[in-house]
């Protein structure tokens, strides 16, 4: 068997960019051009739901208001997602930069960035970087970017919860519609993107469209920065091109005894080997936020699983029942099944609990637990039993 | 958003207006979908999910009552994916609540329960046991409220009503996921807390987990016990709602049963608040007068003016945390359920020859707060405890069942006398503005020797369930005791729900507003919506109490306080005037300050 050499990208990374020369010429630019560059090239958000960042631009644009925001969601707490940080350690400006450029395009006089609690220590210099951009643009465009920080919750990086959160309130998410691009921070149109989208986002008004449209698949356009972690000799931050397959992915990243890969996080896929080569990592096949958990054959899967539901069963917000509950029962019932206080057959009265959870709760945190619940149970049930 | 939607429920076309919800369609072709965290009286949460329905196309199931209802859509609400959902959305709060159902106090009137009780079918619970293995605690501190955290299902209704309908917020959320719970400021008891006890959450809570302290058992033994003499006395508002929880339609006066079935359940006196709302009218009113002469003919500067009425421990508790500043702005007055209380065991006892330390003095309220007021130490004024238990119209009802009664059938009788005597202004106290016409009906008469000039003396511009109502009323025609008042605009204001309450007193805070005389009532719609009526409660429940309470007022024989033959014997025999020293001693209080958290 052959296998593909992945393909390194480096538009995020690369230090080439004279910000203020990218946002001179995308401002000479009208409002239209550059959301229709942004429509054209595909891009999709980065922070794992996939909803094309042009659209989001779009309709905030069009939502009648006296103010509208935009805000930068680095609230990245999904287990096995370090690729933001990364980005705003290392190229802050295209980060504010894409912000700027969105902030004309939507009108909005100021901008956020929601910067997870546990990055604080990102601040210091990221504050240096903020100034610097500030005096930079200063004749550029009447915008102010402020940075909020969270305070650990891991709900708060959904987005109507960050805005919860960011008026001082409980983070819980809230009810949709009405969605952000009509009623976001303070109820006003907002426009809320990952970290990375609106590096993407900056980038494609640097090189144009096209770049970023070659790279890809038609409904996984460009790269995306990817987090690998777990049983791998090369663990670290890549940015790859969307649309490979999950055996190359396992050849490239993999010590050779990969037995499942987890795509996502805990809200996302756990792929076990059988499943590899028909795998596509992207919106069409599995999507990502960037997390690319690797096991190897030492892992229980018992254990991984049961440490997601954890992580869940304490981060769920607890106001909607099917995840509040729902994530306790889930964790009690492997946990009975594996002492053998409950038959194995309750594990399928959970897949239909996990089923209830997909279905039925209010925000994607407890819509996503069934991902690795069922993906996990059904494809490691034995290890589950025994 | 006058433009109509059309969508389909069930297979059934149904058309709406715009910005209604799902459930408002369904609900509209009478399509049951059944709800926990929803009220009518609060924000939509959306949080229980046991209301979910399916949109064909939509990823996901929605929350019927947080969805709005869109053109061309199909909805199914009790397709495979629904019913499969809502099963297991019952089983997981079943899972987390402590279903000990014959020991609870809601027993029979318990949401969840009615959720079960339609849907459980196996006979076995689907899921894992949590109860036991939680901490959860039961804050029975508090002399009103009991908050057992073990039956609390999440739905944040009590949090809502404590932040959008009192803006007290003693009740909020903390931590999250499996630890979530409903909780106060550094979890301290309801009882340290900013909490009013107004009760409104209990009216609320679709559980057991907010439920009043209940005196039932004590009150039962003081009336079995002989050497006992039991007095009861009857807040105005229970007499138009107690029916609810007998099986009489909502809206109907019952207050000839009610007196009856006191009088079967063995109370030895069965006596009227109606009685000691009149003299609360002589006392307030005289106070208003004073007050208003003292700063207007006497400028002392002194005199704290607009002068607020103190008939509703629940707006009692709010200002002494809230507005503490404001406290002299209070009337004096001690609410009538306290005035009966020091003058059942003093002016009562001695026209009855009876003991005082053998009488046992009960009330039955709409209230919870007033079983917190029964308890301040300030309301000791006769020697002894002044009021020893409260019930709430919900108690009583329970009473009225213990006693094997069947409330409907009782004949209808009379109060006992003395302090059974009772005027329509004292009736209408029961509602929103009710104390504000009660007051202008006699002031008015007092300063002009006229009546109010209103059609069959309703004061109508003081009605109503608008949160706040300014009304002013010139005074013309005066008598020449009180002709510095001549063409003088009496300003009012009337609000009811403490968050109205806010309102009014930031307006007097910022000066935005120069009133003379504020009624303020802690609950919506006033004690006819208190926090210890019948449940469930909503607006069209508290109009209905509302009509009935104005009724009985129409249809009394005399209407003004000051004409109560027994308030005048009183003043006679008893006290001399009003405002007189012993009146000061037994009908008038004080307040204190407390934490604003």
């Amino acid at each position: 068997m052959t296998y593909n050499k992945l393909k390194r990208i480096d538009l995020i990374f690369h230090e080439d960019c004279e910000c203020r020369k990218v946002l001179e010429k995308t401002f000479s630019k009208s409002n239209d051009e550059i959301i229709n560059d942004i429509l054209e090239s595909g891009l999709k958000g980065r922070g794992g739901a996939g909803f094309p960042t042009g659209l989001k631009w779009k309709f905030t644009a069009e939502q009648p208001s006296d103010e509208r925001f935009v805000i930068c969601n680095a609230d990245e707490g999904e287990p096995g997602t370090f690729k933001d940080r990364e980005i705003l350690f290392r190229v802050p400006s295209k980060v504010f930069s894409g912000m700027a450029v969105c902030a004309k395009v939507i009108g909005a006089k100021k901008g956020y960035i929601y910067l997870r609690g546990e990055y604080r220590f990102l601040l210091p210099e990221l504050r240096k970087a903020l100034d610097a951009f500030h005096r930079d643009i200063k004749d550029l465009i009447d915008f102010e970017i402020l940075i909020q920080m969270g305070s650990g919750a891991y709900i708060c990086g959904e987005e109507s919860a960050l805005f919860e959160s960011m008026e001082g309130k409980r983070g819980e998410p809230r009810n949709k519609p009405p969605y952000p691009t009509v009623a976001g921070f303070k109820n006003k149109p907002t426009v809320i993107n990952n970290v990375e989208t609106l590096v993407y986002a900056f980038m494609i008004c640097k090189h144009g469209p096209m770049r970023f449209k070659e790279l890809g698949t038609s409904d996984s356009r460009g790269s995306k920065v990817f987090s690998v972690s777990g049983d791998t000799p090369i663990a670290g931050i890549y940015e790859l091109e969307l649309g490979m397959s999950l055996d190359n992915f396992v050849e490239e990243f993999g010590d050779g005894d990969t037995k499942a890969v987890q795509v996502g996080g805990a809200a996302g896929f756990c792929v076990p080997r059988k499943k590899f080569r028909e795998t596509i990592i992207g919106f069409e096949g599995v999507p990502t936020g960037g997390s690319m958990k690797v096991f190897n054959s030492s892992r229980s899967m018992y254990n991984v699983l049961h440490n997601y539901l954890g992580f869940f069963e304490e981060e769920s917000c607890g106001q909607c029942t099917p995840c509040r509950v729902g994530c306790q029962q889930l964790i009690k019932g492997v946990e009975a099944v594996k002492k053998g206080e409950k038959k194995a057959v309750y594990l399928d009265q959970l897949l239909k609990l996990s089923e209830t959870m997909k279905l039925a709760s209010k925000c994607g945190l407890g819509q996503s637990v069934a991902n690795s619940f069922s993906s996990i149970v059904e494809n490691f049930r034995e290890e589950m039993i025994y | 958003m006058d433009k109509s939607i059309n969508l389909k429920i069930d297979g059934v076309d149904v058309q709406i207006e715009a910005g209604k919800t799902i459930l408002d369609a369904a609900r509209a072709i009478n399509v049951q979908i059944p709800t926990l965290c929803y009220h009518e009286d609060l924000c939509v949460a959306g949080n229980c999910r046991v209301c979910v329905v399916e949109v064909t196309g939509a990823k996901t199931l929605v929350a019927s009552c947080a969805m709005p209802a869109s053109d061309g859509m199909d909805i199914h609400t009790n397709s495979l994916k629904v019913r499969s959902a809502r099963k297991n959305v019952i089983e997981l709060l079943l899972s987390e609540h402590n279903a000990d159902c014959t020991n609870c106090y809601k027993n029979k009137k318990c949401e969840l329960q009615d959720l079960a009780s339609e849907y459980k079918t196996s006979g076995e619970q689907l899921f894992i046991d949590l109860v036991h293995m939680k901490n959860y605690t039961v804050d029975a501190f508090s002399p009103s409220i009991i908050k057992d955290d073990s039956k609390c299902i999440r739905c944040q209704r009590c949090v809502r009503t404590c932040e959008e309908l009192q803006h007290v917020s003693a009740l909020g959320v903390a931590y999250k996921g499996d630890k979530m719970k409903i909780s106060t400021f550094f979890e301290n008891s309801m009882y340290d807390v900013v909490c009013t006890n107004c009760g409104q959450c209990i009216n609320r809570c679709p559980t057991g987990a907010l439920i009043e302290r209940n005196y039932v058992d004590e009150v039962w033994d003081a009336i079995l016990d002989d050497k006992k003499h039991v007095v009861v006395q009857t807040a105005p508002a229970t007499r138009v709602a107690l029916g609810e929880d007998l099986g009489v339609e909502t809206g109907q006066i019952v207050t000839g049963k009610m007196v009856t079935a006191l009088k079967r359940i063995g109370f030895d006196s069965v006596l009227d608040t109606d009685f000691s709302a009149d003299l609360t009218i002589m006392e307030e009113g005289t106070e208003l007068l004073t007050r208003l002469k003292k700063a207007l003919v006497d400028k002392d500067p002194t005199v704290k003016l607009p002068m607020a009425t103190s008939c509703s421990p629940g707006w009692i508790k709010f200002i002494e945390h809230t507005f503490p500043e404001y406290l002299d702005n209070l009337s004096t007055c001690k609410s009538p359920q306290q005035m009966f209380g020091a003058l059942a065991k003093t002016y009562y006892a001695q026209k009855r020859n009876i003991d005082p330390a053998s009488i046992v003095s009960v009330s039955i309220m709409p209230c919870t707060a007033k079983k917190f007021e029964a308890d301040r130490p300030e309301m000791r004024s006769s020697g002894y405890k002044d009021v020893d238990y409260v019930l709430t119209t919900r108690e009583l009802a329970r009473m009225i069942k213990q006693g094997g009664l069947d409330f409907g059938a009782l004949p209808e009788t009379r109060y006992d006398s003395i302090m059974g005597e009772s005027t329509g202004a004292a009736v209408i106290f029961g509602a929103t503005g009710g104390v504000m016409e009660a007051a202008l009906r006699t002031a008015y008469e007092i300063v002009t020797g006229r009546e109010v000039p209103f059609e069959n003396l309703n004061i109508t511009p003081v009605r109503g369930m608008e949160g706040v109502r300014e009304a002013t009323i010139k005074i013309e025609g005066t008598v020449p005791e009180w002709n510095f008042l001549e063409g003088a605009e009496l300003k009012t204001v009337t609000a009811h729900g403490l968050t109205n309450a806010k309102l009014v007193m930031e307006k007097v805070k910022t000066g935005e507003a120069d009133y003379h005389f504020i009624e303020i009532m802690g609950c919506p719609g006033g004690c006819i919506g208190g926090g210890g009526q019948p449940i469930p409660t909503n607006m069209e429940i508290r109009k209905k109490r509302t009509e009935a309470i104005y009724r009985e007022d129409a249809g009394k024989p005399i209407r003004k306080s000051h004409e109560n033959p027994e308030v005048i014997a009183i003043y006679k025999e008893f006290l001399g005037e009003p405002l007189s020293h012993k009146s000061h001693e037994l009908l008038h209080t004080h307040y204190k300050e407390r934490q604003r958290y």
